[in-house]
This record gives C-alpha cells, structure tokens and sequence, in this order.
C-alpha cells in the first residue's frame, strides 16, 4: 500500500514537473499584465495581439508550409527506398544503405547546422525557401527510415509477388498493394518528420535567410529581445491544438 | 546497373553531398585563414586548433562538459526510477502520451516557461516571498543553474524513454526464475534487472549527453555572460564574428569527442 502511494506519488512529480512551466504559460496568457506573474484581470488581449501579429503569423505559415514539404519529399524518397531494398531480401545492402542514416543520427544538430552553412554557401545555393527545404529534408530523412523500417521489414513479400503474378504491373502493385498495407507506418513517419522539422531551432539557425521567417526562429528572436505574454498566448495555443490532435487520433484508434 | 537500386542511391548520394561532405569540408576549413570577404583562404595553418588549449577555450570546454555531465546525471536520476515505477502500471499508456504532450509545443517555448518560473518577479520567487523563507527575491535567472534546470527539463523525456523501452523488453520469466531461485528484491534488481536494463541506460545518456552541449539556444535564453558552453562558442564564431576556420576547428574538435563518447558506449553495449 505504501510502496503503490510512493510510486504514484513519483509519478505524478514528474509529470508535475514538466507540465507546471507550461500551464504557468497557459495561466499567463489570460492575465492582464505585461511583465508581472501576478493575477490582475481576466483579459483576452494577448490572443488578440497573437492574431493580429503579421510577423508571426506568417512565419507560422511559413513554418508549415516547409514541415509539409520536406517531410512529405523525405518520407515519399524514404518509403520507396526502404521498401525496395527490403523486396530485394539482401540483408547486406540494407545494412550498407543505413550505415549513413544511422551516423547522421547521432550528429549533433550544430555540427550538421554549421556544414549546411558551409555546403550550401559552396554550391552557391541561396538562403531561403530552398536552403531550408534542402537542410530539412536532409535532417528529417535519417529519422523517418529508421522509424519505417522495423514496420517495412515485416511486409509480406508474398503479397508483392502474388500481386505480380496475378498480372498486375509494378506500379500498381505499389499503389494497391504495398502502399495500402504500409500507410499506418507511413503516416506515422510522416508526422515525425512533420514535428521535426516544425520545432527545428538550430539547423535552420544557420541557414534561414531574411526573406522566409520561419516560427522557431521568430519566437526566438522575440524572446531575445524580452518577450511579451503574446508568446504565452501561441502556448496555450499550440497545447490545445496538440490535446485536439490527440483526440481524434485517440477516437480513430478506438474506431479501428 | 540494375534501375532498382536507383531510389536508394538517390538517397545515400543525397545524404553524402549534403552531410557528410559539409562535415570532412569542416575539418578542410578548419586549417585555412579567416578572410573577410571570401569566409577562408589559403595558406593553411594549425593555428584555430592552438587556440583551442587557450585558458580561455579550456574554461568553456570544461564548463561545457561538466554541465552536460551534471544534466545527464540528473535525468538519470531523475528518468530511471520513473520508467522503472511506470513499467507495470495500468494506465502505462497515457502516461507515454503525457511524456511526449510537450515535445509538440516548441521547445523554445517551454524554455521561455523557465524565465516565468525563475525570473526575479517570478513563480518561484513569489511563492518563496509568502511563504516568508526569503525576504528579498533570489537571482535565479542568468545563471549556471537556469541553463542546467533548463537543459534538464528539455531533455528528461530523451532519457525517460530509450530507458523504458530498453525495461519493456526484459524478459519477465528471467526476473521469475531468479525469484523462483530464492534471490531476494534486491538480489534480482542487483544481478538480473539492472544489466539488463544497461542498453537503454546508455541509449538514453548519448540522446541527452551530446545535445546538453550543443543546445545554444537554452544558453542563449537562461544563461548569463558566465554561461557560455560549445555550442555557443560555436554558433558565435560563424554567425557573429565570421571566423569560420576557429568555428570549424572547434566543431571538429566537439566531434572528435563525439566519436570518443559514441565508441566508449558501442563497446560497452557489445559487451552486454
């Protein structure tokens, strides 16, 4: 009895823990004051200046324009790659394919942050869209193969071969077959590198340029130059977007 | 030239020109001249790398590791009895989910929560200042203890669960025989459960080790003038002083120790 009361107790100060700063955000977002934590009035003014702020806003479009398009180029090359080399059955191969993917893993962010800047400053590539697009893409590919591959291994190559004999073509193999068996995976990388490259802070440090602001960055800034409680506002935002997201993922599961 | 393997080859010649190129072009870039206008020059020099034994550089390196060395022990400490206590609870589940909740809201922003907490004016303060235990408000904010409460807080979930998987595949019947063998509660954690679970400990350290140090942006946030680690040494040397040879010497310098670290926990991960 005793021991269950100390464990849930440990339990529930760690997860206290790590949502107290955040609900202090979410309590701060409705109060009227500037710079003090104390409660003065209810107010939704920060949310107003939250939907009024066009930096903001469209660095949040930005933002999600690019997650879309690089996770969405990462996964599709990803997916393919992987499920080729699995097809083949050469355990080898695949070995020799992940040997880079599993280093870049392990790279800090900063060290492959500082090479774009310099890879990209070589190939004369300018800072923007593009670059960021490239660097994402880069830093996203690693994750989303390794957390595809476990799933992929298990595909039944009989159903691929059985497709084939049946007189179906290759591509509709991959389009009524394999990508069919495989999409809970798929989409499940694909909202990994989604997150990824959503929350990136250092890599695209070093290679945003002035022209695409993109959130991370814009919060950063906004930050160092003594924040406002607009940024308390995006994190009870953000918190109720990803309660909602929870939801429907929670009720979808419990529908299949 | 099977057309097969064409997808994979994309994939890997993309990874090399973009990442692994850039890495052995920093070890290049590194040997050169800084120039102002052209970022590097020839002739090539040892000098970026003298500089790194400069007290100065030393005092950061070693700042750098001990406060990486200080977080990980932390959410060791702090990440191993919680996956152990949540190994065999009902509601495992939604406490994974609770875990990983704030990794969708930025972390810049769950850092920025650390500056309401700490700040003179802040949470802490205040709740200290009623309690009557302080009568005038802690400095809490731009210090050592910011930046470490803040790498601490963003990076126990990286610990928490490589640890928890690591637990999850311990095979049950072994902690049984052991039990059924007459070893006593802290006999089976001593010699069954503990070397078990070493794989994900280990796991678990290098997903928190290496990011402690190159996080420039909590530094950046928490720190004060006396808080500057690797990472913002580095992030200054390309971005604010454009000396890229020195920021280059010093990456490839945190590399090296990379390897060090990655090879010291492959070797003992074979061994179990």
């Amino acid at each position: 009895m005793l021991k269950k009361l100390v464990k849930n107790t440990y339990i529930s100060a760690i997860i206290l823990f790590l949502y107290f700063p955040l609900f202090l955000l979410v309590y701060l977002s409705f109060n009227d004051a500037q710079y003090s934590n104390q409660w003065h009035q209810f107010s939704l003014q920060w949310f107003k200046e939250l939907f009024n702020d066009k930096q903001l806003i469209d660095s949040l479009v930005n933002s999600l324009i690019l997650a879309f398009f690089s996770s969405l180029i990462a996964t599709f090359n990803s997916v393919i790659a992987t499920t080729l080399l699995v097809l083949q059955r050469s355990h080898k191969l695949l070995q020799k394919f992940l040997l880079i993917p599993s280093f870049l893993i392990i790279l800090p962010d900063l060290i492959l942050g500082v090479g774009f800047l310099i890879i990209l400053n070589v190939l004369n590539i300018p800072f923007g869209f593009i670059s960021l697009l490239i660097a994402h893409i880069t830093f996203c590919m690693p994750f989303i193969i390794f957390s595809i591959i476990a799933k992929i291994k298990l595909f039944n190559r009989n159903y691929y071969l059985a497709s084939l004999d049946l007189g179906a073509s290759k591509f509709y193999t991959w389009r009524k077959v394999i990508m069919p068996i495989l999409s809970p995976a798929i989409i499940s990388a694909f909202f990994l590198g989604f997150t990824l490259s959503f929350d990136d802070v250092i890599i695209s440090y070093f290679v945003a340029g002035p022209e695409f602001n993109i959130l991370p960055l814009t919060i950063f800034g906004m930050i160092r130059n003594g924040a406002t409680p607009e940024l308390n506002a995006l994190c009870t935002m953000t918190l109720l977007f990803s309660l909602i997201l929870i939801i429907i993922a929670q009720y979808k599961l419990r529908k299949s | 030239m099977n057309t097969k393997n064409i997808f994979p080859k994309i994939i890997v010649s993309w990874l090399l020109i973009f990442s692994l190129l850039p890495a052995i072009m920093l070890v290049g870039i590194s040997l050169l001249t800084p120039d102002i206008s052209s970022m590097v020059h020839l002739p090539v020099t040892f000098s970026h790398y003298k500089n790194l034994i400069d007290p100065l550089f030393f005092r950061i390196a070693v700042r750098s590791f001990f406060l990486a060395g200080l977080t990980t022990f932390f959410c060791l400490l702090l990440a191993y009895p919680f996956a152990f206590f949540i190994l065999n609870i009902s509601h495992k589940s939604l406490v994974i989910i609770l875990i990983l909740i704030p990794f969708w809201t930025s972390s810049l922003i769950r850092t920025y929560a650390m500056v309401d907490l700490l700040k003179w004016h802040g949470t802490i303060n205040n709740i200290l200042l009623k309690l009557h235990l302080i009568s005038t408000p802690l400095s809490l904010l731009y210090s050592n203890y910011a930046v470490l409460t803040g790498l601490v807080y963003n990076l126990l979930p990286f610990m928490i669960l490589p640890i928890y998987n690591g637990m999850q595949s311990i095979d049950q019947k072994c902690i049984d025989a052991a039990r059924d063998l007459g070893a006593t509660r802290l006999q089976i954690f001593v010699k069954v459960f503990w070397p078990q679970s070493q794989k994900g400990v280990i796991n678990g350290v290098l997903m928190v080790l290496l990011p402690a140090m190159t996080l420039f942006y909590i530094p950046n946030i928490l720190g004060g003038a006396k808080s500057i680690l690797i990472g913002n040494l580095i992030q200054n040397e390309f971005i604010f002083l454009n000396n890229w040879p020195q920021g280059a010497a010093t990456s490839t310098f945190l590399s090296i120790i990379l390897v060090i670290f990655f090879g010291i926990s492959q070797s003992k991960g074979m061994k179990n």
